[in-house]
């Protein structure tokens, strides 16, 4: 792997035009080979998901009743559910409620996390240490118990429930932004911008977050598959996503409650959740390892 | 050390009042009451109800004697669901099951991630460090409502091995703790190969074993209390993983523990029972949490003066 890895010594004498961090990061990423199938299927997945309604052979709510819980054929790849519903296409919508509202409950809990973090590790002193106690008293919480009561108490709503899931699931991005952020208040820059007489809240909005974002996206990625996996929990205890709508939560649920007599309905579906979970991971992992090299493992 | 002790004893109190408090106020937002299954309600035996189970108060008036009898009493109040039934004695008769199920999956998952983790390390990059380390992976990848319906698949519907579900006989226990704990066993032995890795480069291993020791003793006397501390500061998030877990352990299995009572008080709208489970299992996380916090201290003498 070193003998191709650009470096700088290797011509001497020669100008070597520099690498600039994305460069070197894309580098190391394309190397990681886990993580590039990773992302080659996690692209593909979310298109398909996203273009269901075209790309779907069947309609996901179709019922059939004559041809009720077949296994694979020609004309259903993935064979029917009980109610002769296409499994494939069921699958392909689940995924399009799976990936949205991993992405939406991300972007919550990334909001909220940066925004903590960087006004905790901003001001310091006794309103980082309130703020970051109150962290720690939630980390001890049960917090999946407040998802469920969340759930319960307003109601199944989707959207409720990405906004539930991201609320509880910020504390380790708030943790990251704030580590970086007292790092970054010591740099010349913030102190100028200090200096020039900017309000706080102006130079958290534009100089500390910009500044930080790389770690915040590299985080974010890992923070995708728990969240997906979160809502599927919910939805797999019947708490989360409702008929006739299906997450993937959802569909194993179905699938697990029949597994004697049609195990293809849990194992497809449960083959889509773990392979995209698994790549998800991949590609986070690489992606951390690629950007921040400090922190990445042997 | 006593000390220490007593101020994290002392910091539990609010968060135990607050968890109280905040539950208390989701349920009284809740819509739905112990009325709402009787099909038949004529107002007046509405009106009974609510002055039986005191809900004509007003809320702050339910709440400071709900903390009241809480507080001096133990006492969690009645059932919405199962009339006559008190919360006490439902969590009574399902908690110590819960609390066996997760024994077993914790001892499950710390023998097996322990005995993976080290023979890992001690094989660096051979098979016995590759094979252990990729079924880590997928375990960690592998959600437990995924796996326990898949071990029912195989070993119940397809060897016969066991039953599909119940908590009848010992034998009943294997599937559920081998479920609720899969995930842990696949993160320890990750933290222990981790930690051990970092423990045998270390000089005094190298005196160690220079001096003759024993392999045996090298990891037995020299390694494991360093190499485990990241495996002790797992265990608080990992004992809150597996109370959550068991959710959906006892579901699939149909074990009738406090995690599936809760659940169906989710379903039920029994105000009363999610209160009380939430209650014990926040309790629970943070009693287990005190105890590896005490357990970390002890094997890392350098954390005591930390403070």
């Amino acid at each position: 792997m070193t003998a191709e890895f650009p470096t700088t010594t290797q011509h001497a004498g020669e100008i070597e035009p520099g690498h600039s961090l994305w460069q070197d990061a894309w580098y190391r990423l394309r190397k990681n080979k886990m993580a590039v199938i990773g992302a080659i299927f996690i692209a593909l997945l979310t298109l398909a998901s996203f273009l269901a309604p075209l790309i779907a052979p069947n309609s996901y709510e179709k019922i059939d009743l004559a041809l009720a819980a077949s296994p694979p054929s020609h004309a259903h790849w993935l064979g029917t559910d009980s109610l002769g519903r296409d499994l494939l296409s069921r699958i392909l919508y689940g995924g399009r409620i799976s990936l949205s509202v991993g992405l939406a409950a991300t972007l919550v809990s990334v909001i909220i996390g940066v925004l903590y973090g960087a006004i905790s590790g901003y001001l310091g002193g006794r309103v980082d240490v309130v703020l970051m106690r109150i962290v720690d008293i939630i980390y001890s919480l049960p917090f999946v118990i407040f998802v469920i009561l969340i759930t319960v108490v307003f109601g199944r709503n989707i959207i409720l429930l990405f906004m539930a899931i991201g609320a509880v699931s910020w504390l380790d991005m708030a943790r990251i932004v704030r580590g970086q952020v007292m790092s970054l208040k010591k740099q010349e820059f913030i102190e100028a911008a200090r200096s020039l007489g900017l309000r706080k809240r102006r130079i958290i909005l534009r100089h500390m977050i910009p500044n930080v974002m790389g770690t915040v996206v590299i985080y974010s990625t890992l923070i995708v598959p728990s969240v997906m996996l979160l809502e599927a929990f919910l939805s797999f205890l019947g708490l989360g996503v409702q008929a006739p709508m299906s997450s993937w939560g959802t569909l194993i649920n179905d699938g697990a409650k029949s597994v004697e007599e049609y195990p293809w309905l849990l194992i497809f579906p449960s083959l889509f959740f773990s392979t995209t979970l698994f790549s998800l991971n991949f590609l986070g992992d690489g992606l951390r390892d690629a950007l921040d090299v400090r922190s990445s493992k042997d | 050390m006593l000390r220490f002790i007593f101020k994290r004893v002392l910091e539990a109190i609010p968060v135990l009042l607050i968890v109280a408090t905040l539950t208390f106020l989701l349920l009284k937002i809740m819509p739905g009451g112990p009325f709402d299954t009787e099909k038949v309600t004529t107002p007046e035996i509405k009106k009974q109800i609510e002055s039986y189970y005191g809900l004509d108060k007003p809320v702050w008036k339910q709440y400071v004697d709900y903390m009241d009898r809480l507080i001096f009493h133990g006492d969690l109040g009645p059932s919405y669901k199962y009339f006559g039934w008190s919360v006490n004695e439902l969590l009574a008769g399902s908690l110590p099951i819960s609390l066996e199920l997760g024994c077993y999956g914790l001892a499950f998952a710390l023998v097996f991630g322990l005995i993976a983790g080290i023979i890992a390390s001690l094989r660096k990059n051979t098979a016995g460090d590759y094979v252990p380390m990729s079924i880590a992976t997928l375990g960690i990848c592998i959600p437990s409502f995924v796996t326990g319906p898949l071990l029912i698949l195989l070993f119940a519907l397809k060897l016969r091995w066991f039953n599909t579900s119940g908590w009848y006989f010992p034998r009943d226990r294997v599937l559920p703790a081998i479920t609720l704990g899969l995930y842990y066993m696949a993160y320890i032995s990750r933290l222990t190969r981790g930690g051990m890795l970092e423990i045998l480069n270390q000089d005094f291993i190298r005196t160690a074993r220079a001096k003759g020791a024993s392999e045996w003793r090298v990891i037995w006397k020299h390694s494991l209390r360093g190499g485990l501390l990241s495996v002790v500061s797992f265990l608080g998030p990992a004992i809150s993983g597996i109370i959550t877990g068991s959710l959906v352990v006892e579901t699939i299995f149909q074990i009738p523990g406090a995690a599936r009572f809760f659940v169906m008080a989710a379903f039920n709208l029994d105000g009363p029972m999610l209160m009380g489970t939430t209650l014990v299992f926040a309790v629970l996380i943070i009693v287990m949490n005190l105890l590896v916090d005490i357990a970390q201290v002890w094997l890392n003498p350098r954390l005591r003066f930390e403070e």
